[in-house]
């Protein structure tokens, strides 16, 4: 009994399980001693008592190095190329003092190339589960300074083991990575440890929402840190090697060119602190799993609210932009809205959002940028968009002012017909709520693929501004009447009411309320869904 | 062509014995007009040829006479605010007041409408003699003077003729037409400099340059055509001494077709930057009895010399003696005219449309008198340091309102939240919590809280005097910074607390969360420009308030002591990634707030060093190119000219900050250009 107490209380005690000492490490290198035991708990084996307590606190110094994990140098190291080291990261992802740490001990078990003199306590990843604003989720982060946070066998089952907990329990997986990759000196097993991995994040998929914050294949979302953050598939001296290509690491695969160029990357943030922030703040829109609907938080903003400039924003001249979000913003709750790859494929604006508290997810075309025409990169990034929020129970409202689809060869034959289809399908196969407005124009193909009626759209709204056509009029006028300019029969915004493809014609100001009744109309919306091994959507 | 969007007046009313003669009630106006008139029928019908506030304006006194009211407008001012209230009739032509197709427009309006009379407002067409002319012929009368009064004075050069022949002070200069920049250098070294470089036709800062020596005379006589061309389709030019320290006190004249002119009480409006107004007060601080009956008299014997009717201002240059010089005269209601009205209770534009209805002033200049004191503020989409104009969407747009019932405070706006801020015209809005478009608000208020403005001891230089480098916003004291922090960390806790605030289905609070673990209590750094707060560090005190999340209004009550309390009100612009922005005394300030751990943690980040932009010429404001002057491989001098930039009809010269050789121009004449869009790339020579 007495044995089981001494325990208890050790495994309470925050200085063991919690992030509590990295605040003494400015002391320690101030005054240049390097002192692995950080511990404030007394060393209790000295003094000859039982074996347990001896074990006992043997862990507990085990755990006090793993607070260090590469050690001071290190981390200073890491804190000088304006970094934060794995477990401050951990530490300001999650509420303060809820980090459950797991496999605190491993080490690598690799003896080629004299690794086995070399091992580092946590093997250079943290992995456990915590709390974000009181709703739980699971983490790893990597540790720089532990290897450079190379993936070896045993890294990669730790975060295995979280991976396979999330799903079943059912929360969200962040992932913290600042690695430099496989771990060479295990050779094929760093690459199987790889491959374990992305088979849980397959399995994952759609399921529990997957962040990764700097780098992460096959995640849901990732985001990256300017300057400081690098993804590739092949590194810089590779590239030299082989395509004889002198490029950096930044302009190879730094935060801009994987959110304006690539598209790999969904955001990037200032700094850690920064990230780490805005990433707490995006969880807080997901659903922990596909099993919870929509997650709801208190708004003060009315549901009823309208908002009458509104009814002024569509510029009179339908050649002139204007930006949709501004349309966006006056629609959501508190004009917060949490937008996904801003810099990537800009004539498409995703992101989510709030209505009445709950989170939804907005699709608009942005008439500032190429007049919002749709184009393989939008395409495509509105289609994964579309196929997370529909995974994950989200309502998705489609804002639609799309002049068609970009002609030309350079689209053409870079495969428009199969990207395009991918929203197409995205949207048809969604059973998720979805409401539609068209604001202005919706031309073509284009407008069956925003959300119409026919890929199942539950309300379909149209402002008085809206104009549905299979082209623009004066384009079919040039076509039918062979340059007779007569543009009165080709515009008509009525046939689609009066045919029933719009549900109604609305006031720009009433949005707001309309879409809100709306969403608790369709609140318990079931459609069954079709038993098949899986779909084949385009690819 | 004034640029504004809308005024706020506050009237001081404090006279008791002042006995209008009856009261007319006039909705969202002063109530306390004094009618001057019985009422006797004037017109159906008028047609307003303006837009924005003054239109607004004008169709409020027009309802209050009973006359119906047609406005027009462009595709540019299709959304405006005077739409709604009056019959409309859309001129289509994108830009609608340049004079040559305006003219026609109108004309056409009038005829499909059948408006009996034009009211021009202020700008555009209302000093347009061709276009009074125009009127006279197909016998619509236009509320304003006559066509030959209205040539006479328009033109600066004739007006100061005349204003010397009617007995006038007027400034030493020369008084004719300059031929071109040699001759404006040989007038300007006969005169001494500085001189003043203006359009004959011109008005409102446009087209006005000053020189301090030969240099800037040959620049300034270049864009002074330019400008004055591009905005009264009139190139002349004329010189004279620039009078350095002066006040600009204007004297309102009201004129009938019967013999009478009557002088109002002067409007003092030395406040101003680029040569044009941006605070106006009546009466002005500096004038004595004796001057203001001096003044008055020479500017009604001017009005009387050319047969001058309807209403009109003589706008003077005082200095510190008193003496008063004629600068020219506006044939035309102004901008300011509201804070006359205020202190004299009298409806300028219900007086216009009298005279243009052929009716006789009933008073005689003794009645005239003034009662207490009322000051005008222009609002302006334009930032408060450089005076750029800001285009954009009025994102959140609340106007003031008198907090008491006797209509102390009067905002005359022709714009409404959503409105959008074009650059095709001026950017005047009128507000107290706006965003979105840059605004000019700060400036306004620290201008009318300095001690110096509140002494009285101002002059048309006072801005740059006051601002040498700019305005650069409320710089923050002890005070108000510990309120601004407080603010901030109540704002905080109160979000934080709302991100652990989870509902069910039904809107119930879900129950493993705000209740138990949720934080309660805060221990924050909060950081503002450079200085970091830790929140522990303030006494204690009790704050509280009534802030609805998001909202852009924190009224807060602070009780610091026993008998120490106070309410405030910042406004709540917009979250930032790791905090939020704020605005305190009309400025706005960004603030991060860490958490102890954050804060902590922050040491090791980096501050990222500021691009480099000095080897890149970029636009100063939304905009577009009219000329450049330099080619890619020209070697450029620091201070050379690049290229002009007009926006709001105001040209700007862009100049070569440094020495270089010019690598890439993105730009060609004509092209709109964006604000911070890289026009001329340099390389190092």
């Amino acid at each position: 009994m007495h044995n089981f107490g001494t325990f208890t209380r050790i495994l309470n005690c925050p200085s063991v399980s919690r992030i509590s000492h990295i605040t003494s490490f400015k002391q320690i290198i101030n005054k240049n001693v390097i002192n692995p035991v950080v511990s404030t708990q007394p060393r209790r084996h000295a003094s000859g008592i039982t074996k347990e307590e001896k074990i006992l606190a043997r862990v507990e110094e085990m755990r006090a190095q793993a607070q260090l994990g590469g050690g001071l140098k290190r981390i200073k190291a890491q804190h000088d190329k304006g970094k934060l080291t794995a477990r401050e990261r951990v530490e300001l992802l999650l509420d303060p003092g809820s980090l459950m740490e797991y496999d605190t001990f491993v080490e690598h078990q690799c003896t080629d190339f004299g690794m086995d003199k070399n091992k580092i306590i946590g093997d250079g990843v943290i992995t456990g589960h915590g709390t974000i604003n009181g709703r739980r989720i699971f983490v790893f982060s990597q540790d720089f300074t532990t290897f450079g946070g190379s993936l070896s066998k045993m890294h990669a089952l730790k975060i295995c083991k979280i991976m396979d907990k999330a799903m079943l329990v059912g929360a969200p997986v962040v992932g913290l990575n600042d690695s430099g990759g496989a771990r060479i000196q295990e050779g094929v097993d760093s690459l199987a440890g790889y491959a374990e991995i992305f088979q849980r994040n397959v399995l994952s998929s759609g399921v529990v929402p997957q962040i990764s914050l700097i780098m992460g294949p096959c995640a849901d979302f990732t985001f990256m840190v300017r300057d400081t953050s690098y993804l590739f598939v092949t590194g810089p001296d590779v590239v030299k090697a082989v395509c004889n290509e002198d490029v950096t690491q930044e302009e190879l695969g730094g935060a801009k060119a994987h959110t304006v160029l690539s598209g790999v990357a969904h955001a990037a943030f200032e700094n850690d602190i920064q990230a780490i922030q805005r990433t707490r703040d995006f969880i807080d829109y997901l659903p922990l799993s596909n099993r919870e609907k929509a997650p709801v938080r208190f708004t003060d903003d009315s549901p009823t609210r309208e908002d009458p400039s509104l009814n002024h924003i569509i510029p009179a001249d339908s050649t002139k932009a204007y930006d949709i979000r501004d349309v966006i913003t006056r629609i959501i709750d508190d004009g917060i809205f949490f937008e996904i790859m801003p810099d990537y494929a800009k004539n498409i604006v995703i992101g989510f959002a709030r209505m009445a508290g709950r989170t939804v997810s907005i699709v608009g075309n942005q008439p500032l940028v190429t007049s919002g025409v749709l184009d393989i990169n939008s395409s495509v990034k509105a289609a994964r968009f579309v196929r997370f929020c529909d995974a994950f129970n989200i309502p998705i409202i489609t804002l639609v002012d799309v002049p068609g689809f970009l002609p030309g060869t350079a689209q053409e034959h870079n495969g428009i017909i199969r990207h395009g289809a991918k929203l197409l399908y995205a949207y048809a196969e969604a059973t998720v709520p979805k409401i539609t407005v068209i604001t202005r124009k919706a031309y073509g193909g284009a407008y069956d693929v925003m959300s119409s009626k026919h890929l199942r759209g539950d309300i379909n709204y149209s402002w008085p501004t809206g104009e549905i056509a299979v082209m623009g009029a004066k384009g079919a006028v040039e076509i039918i009447f062979r340059h007779v300019e007569d543009r009165t029969q080709a515009e008509n915004e009525y046939i689609a009411a009066q045919r029933g493809f719009i549900d109604d014609i609305i006031l720009p100001s009433v949005t707001r309320k309309r879409i809100i009744e709306d969403l608790i109309v369709l609140e318990n919306k079931q459609l069954p869904i079709i038993y098949k091994k899986h779909d084949n959507c385009p690819l | 062509m004034l640029k504004q969007f809308g005024r706020l007046i506050i009237n001081q009313n404090k006279s008791t014995c002042y006995k209008p003669l009856f009261y007319q009630n006039t909705r969202g106006f002063h109530s306390t007009y004094i009618a001057y008139y019985a009422d006797v029928k004037t017109f159906d019908k008028i047609l307003i040829a303006n837009r924005g506030e003054i239109a607004c304006r004008v169709i409020r006194t027009a309802k209050k006479m009973g006359i119906k009211t047609v406005a027009i407008y462009s595709d540019a001012d299709a959304r405006g605010l005077h739409i709604p209230l009056s019959y409309i009739i859309n001129v289509n032509s994108i830009v609608l007041f340049q004079v040559s197709m305006a003219d026609e427009a109108v004309n056409v309006a009038i005829q499909e409408t059948g408006a009996q009379a034009v009211h021009p407002g202020y700008g555009f067409l209302s000093e347009n003699s061709n276009f009074v002319k125009s009127l006279d012929e197909i016998g619509i009368a236009f509320i304003g003077p006559g066509e030959s009064a209205m040539a006479k004075l328009g033109d600066k050069i004739q007006s100061k003729i005349i204003a010397k022949e009617s007995g006038v002070n007027i400034i030493p200069g020369y008084n004719g037409v300059v031929k071109d920049a040699d001759h404006a250098l040989e007038i300007a070294n006969s005169i001494g400099y500085p001189v003043m470089l203006k359009a004959s036709a011109g008005g409102g800062g446009k087209g006005m340059r000053i020189a301090w020596n030969d240099q800037e005379v040959i620049e300034g006589f270049k864009l002074a055509s330019q400008e004055s061309l591009s905005s009264f389709g009139d190139d002349r030019l004329l010189v004279e001494k620039y009078i350095d320290n002066p006040r600009h006190i204007e004297i309102q004249l009201i004129a009938d077709n019967f013999g009478n002119v009557f002088y109002l009480p002067e409007r003092e409006c030395s406040i101003q930057r680029r040569n044009q107004k941006v605070i106006e007060e009546a009466p002005s601080t500096h004038l004595d009895p004796a001057t203001r009956k001096a003044m008055g008299e020479q500017a009604a014997s001017l009005a009387k010399h050319v047969g001058y009717v309807s209403a009109g201002t003589v706008e003077f240059l005082v200095d510190s003696q008193r003496n008063f010089y004629f600068l020219e005269m506006n044939t035309r209601l102004q901008v300011e005219h509201p804070i006359t009205e205020y202190i004299t209770g009298m409806d300028l534009v219900e007086q216009m449309i009298r005279i243009a209805a052929n009716q006789k002033l009933s008073m005689k200049q003794e009645d005239i008198k003034f009662h207490g004191w009322a000051i005008e503020s222009r609002v302006y989409a334009e930032d408060p340091e450089k005076y750029l104009p800001s285009i954009g969407r009025l994102n959140k747009y609340r106007e003031p309102v008198s907090i008491t019932d006797k209509n102390e405070v009067r905002c005359d706006s022709g714009v409404f939240e959503g409105s959008e801020i074009s650059i095709y015209y001026d950017p005047l809005i009128c507000k107290l919590s706006t965003y979105g478009v840059t605004h000019n608000i700060s400036l306004l208020r620290e201008v009318i809280g300095s001690s110096r403005f509140q002494s009285g001891k101002i002059s048309t230089k006072f801005l740059g005097e006051e601002y040498p480098k700019g305005f650069k916003g409320h710089v923050l004291n002890k005070e108000s910074l510990y309120e601004l922090a407080s603010v901030a960390a109540l704002i905080h806790a109160k979000k934080d607390l709302r991100n652990w605030h989870w509902l069910d289905d039904k809107g119930a609070l879900l129950k493993s969360t705000l209740s138990e673990q949720a934080p309660k209590s805060w221990n924050l750094w909060i950081k503002i420009n450079n200085e970091h707060i830790k929140t522990e560090n303030y006494p204690n005190a009790l704050i509280k308030t009534d802030w609805a999340l998001e909202s852009p209004l924190i009224n807060t009550h602070f009780q610091i002591a026993d008998d120490l309390e106070k309410t405030i009100t910042i406004q709540y612009i917009d979250p930032l990634p790791i905090g939020f922005r704020l605005q305190h005394l009309g400025t706005k300030f960004d603030i991060t707030v860490h958490s102890q751990r954050q804060h902590e943690l922050s040491q090791y980040i980096h501050e990222k060093p500021k691009q480099d932009l000095s080897k890149f010429i970029l636009s100063p404001m939304p905009g577009s190119v009219i000329s450049l002057a330099v080619n890619v491989g020209d070697i450029v001098n620091e201070g050379a000219e690049l290229a002009v930039v007009e926006a709001m009809k105001m040209q700007n010269v862009i100049r070569a900050s440094r020495v270089g050789k010019v690598k890439k121009v993105n730009v060609k004449p004509g092209d709109a250009v964006a604000a911070d869009e890289i026009m001329i790339e340099f390389d190092e020579v």
